[in-house]
């Protein structure tokens, strides 16, 4: 069974987020592999231990990619291949889509596994979009994962409870928290990763043009949340706390 | 010169951070009030490849550097000075003395089992008579037929009331003194070989510290560990490695209580403002953290040194002694900063000014330390 892990890199949870310029400055933050692609390979390489096959861990990135690229190769994981290219500065989940569906186009694979979302813009684009690039169905937010004669039975999570869902495979699926405990890698897999190979493409390679990966989407503005507020104590006869509360509540708070 | 992290140093480290944070900070506070050794959380270090450490792939280590295993030792200790010791002592005084003098069989059986996490590994060196002098050991080892009978006891063996194996050192014969000195292989699995006395400790509470008793424990003539009379030899070498991880477990305690104390202090409010903001708490944050600094890169160079096969005694006593003693002061100056609230047991304050004291005195006191410095500076 192959399978193909696609992930991100991210700002770490714990980064401290300064915005200059209308961008997100990424000065002195730390990377980290995006924590719902974390269960994707851990989850792509349970698949191979229990069916064998390969694991190959795929993303869009820059040099910097090379080290999340790396820990999933520590992981398990037995190659890798990072698309890296000028034209792709400004990647949106559009350019990614595209670049990774070209990538993939070439590649045998039973399975593919994404995380649900990134942490740094949330989009949860890609898992859907790539499905549709390479015309494969498609189960997201998926929380079990289990191989049968060529199809899967997955859990999915829907509003106020799950479903399960026979997939016909190859197809791709989209990990959420709970789908599997993460393992860490262990040091000799930190050791072995140094020797296992990874690629780094650009988008000639793949054939594809600037024109191709052009972002769909602008980011024309980003700001900080506002500062949290001190709370808001009402005094006063009950009547009178309860009618300005009610006010506030539909007013300002805007929940009712 | 160059002060960056490789890449398998840095996801090391990552990797010991994360660990340590998820699975042995959760259990440090009952493993020091209980006592209680973490014996699962020694399981799954042995599956990440952390009890050996330096140990080559072909004996089931990870064949990682002296640099990486220092940060590892930190990592953990960070959180858990009990856990970061038992770890030491498996990978620098049981594993080593067999990577560097142990038989082909030696390593495949002994070393394997201990770096791999298998079995659970202590040096047996110190006696009630023989500390600091520990050429003066009273434990003998005879050779009879086939087999070494072992009589004698050991004290204050970190990991001793678990370890399944020893590297022990006796003597074998009186008369040459240091020289009469050898090293064994004891698989305690034995019936001439009982615990003593456990001791009840100011801080490392979690890790054991036994008396071993030998009583007519005849171990194969084949676990004789390097040449005999070079017992005395083996045993300071493994000391001066072992210096880098007690150094490096020194490091987290310093760490823990300057990132605790600096915490705090960012959130404790007198006189209208946080107590960061006064000029008294900033300098002891300030002295701390160079002291930190300076004591983590002396500790990296002796690892360094070692990586690159060469002499680093020196280095590793200057490490360990400048570690310990930064542990001690941090540790005192936290629970200053915490004031009443460091003094309770509300904080881990406390907990690592007890953990801090012992690496001013365990595998060379800073006496000792001084002892050797001066020793390689003056001859």
């Amino acid at each position: 069974m192959n399978i193909v892990a696609c992930i991100k890199q991210t700002f770490d949870t714990e980064a401290k987020i300064a915005v200059s310029g209308g961008q997100v400055s990424d000065q002195g933050v730390n990377l980290i592999l995006n924590p719902y692609d974390e269960y994707a390979v851990e989850e792509a390489i349970r698949l191979k231990e229990k069916n064998g096959g390969e694991v190959v861990v795929v993303s869009v990135g820059t040099d910097k990619t090379q080290e999340a690229l790396r820990y999933c190769l520590a992981m398990g994981a037995d190659r890798a291949v990072l698309v890296q290219d000028p034209a792709l500065g400004k990647a949106d989940s559009a350019s990614v889509s595209v670049t990774l569906g070209k990538l993939l186009a070439d590649m045998e694979y039973d399975v593919i596994l994404c995380g649900n979302q990134a942490v740094d813009d949330g989009a949860s684009a890609v898992p859907s979009r790539l499905a549709e690039k390479l015309d494969l169905p498609q189960a997201n937010v998926i929380t079990a994962l289990e191989i049968g004669d060529g199809s899967a039975t997955v859990r999915r999570e829907v509003d106020g409870g799950s479903e399960i869902l026979d997939v016909q495979l190859p197809a791709l699926f989209s990990a959420q928290k709970g789908l599997n405990e993460v393992r860490y890698p262990s040091l000799p897999g930190i050791m072995k990763a140094k020797r296992k190979e990874l690629k780094v493409v650009g988008l000639g390679d793949l054939g594809l043009s600037a024109d191709d990966v052009a972002p769909k989407t602008e980011i024309v503005n980003v700001e900080l949340p506002p500062a949290r507020q001190a709370g808001k104590v009402l005094k006063g006869e009950v009547a009178d706390v309860v009618a300005e509360l009610v006010t506030l509540l539909k007013n300002e708070a805007k929940v009712i | 010169m160059n002060f960056s992290y490789s890449d398998e140093e840095r996801m090391m480290l990552q990797m010991t951070r994360d660990f340590a944070e998820r699975t042995v900070k959760p259990r440090a506070k009952e493993v020091d009030r209980e006592h209680k050794y973490p014996a699962e959380t020694v399981k799954q270090m042995g599956e990440l490849g952390l009890l050996g450490v330096t140990v080559a792939p072909e004996y089931d280590g990870a064949g990682m550097s002296n640099i990486c295993y220092a940060i590892a030792i930190e990592e953990i200790s960070r959180h858990c000075a009990s856990t970061g010791i038992i770890m030491s002592v498996n990978n620098s005084l049981a594993c080593e003395p067999i990577k560097l003098f142990g038989t082909e069989a030696q390593k495949k059986k002994y070393l394997a089992d201990m770096a791999s996490g298998r079995k659970l590994g202590c040096l047996g060196l110190t006696e009630s008579n023989a500390g600091s002098d520990a050429a003066n050991v009273q434990t003998t080892a005879v050779l009879d037929g086939d087999e070494w009978v072992i009589n004698g006891r050991k004290i204050f063996i970190t990991n001793g009331g678990e370890a399944d194996y020893c590297v022990l050192i006796a003597s074998t014969d009186k008369a040459k003194g240091h020289r009469g000195i050898s090293a064994f292989i004891v698989d305690l699995d034995n019936p001439g070989f009982s615990i003593g006395t456990l001791e009840d400790k100011l801080g490392i509470r979690g890790s054991s510290t036994a008396e071993l008793v030998f009583e007519d424990c005849r171990i194969p003539k084949d676990n004789l560990l390097g040449e005999q009379g070079k017992g005395f030899k083996i045993a300071l070498i493994t000391l001066d490695g072992g210096r880098i991880g007690v150094a490096a477990q020194a490091l987290g305690i310093a760490r823990a209580a300057i990132e605790d104390a600096t915490a705090y202090a960012k959130e404790r409010v007198q006189f209208g403002k946080p107590i960061a903001e006064l000029q008294a708490i900033q300098w002891m944050i300030a002295d701390l953290s160079t002291e930190y600094e300076a004591a983590r890169l002396l500790v990296h160079r002796a690892a360094w040194l070692k990586d690159n096969k060469l002499p680093y005694s020196k280095e590793a006593a200057m490490g360990k002694l400048m570690a310990s003693e930064v542990a001690m002061k941090a540790a005192t100056k936290g629970i200053q900063i915490l004031g009443g609230y460091g003094y309770t047991t509300d904080y881990p304050l406390e907990r690592y000014f007890r953990d801090a004291k012992i690496t001013e005195i365990y595998e060379g006191t800073s006496e000792v330390m001084r002892l050797v410095i001066a020793h390689n500076i003056l001859r």
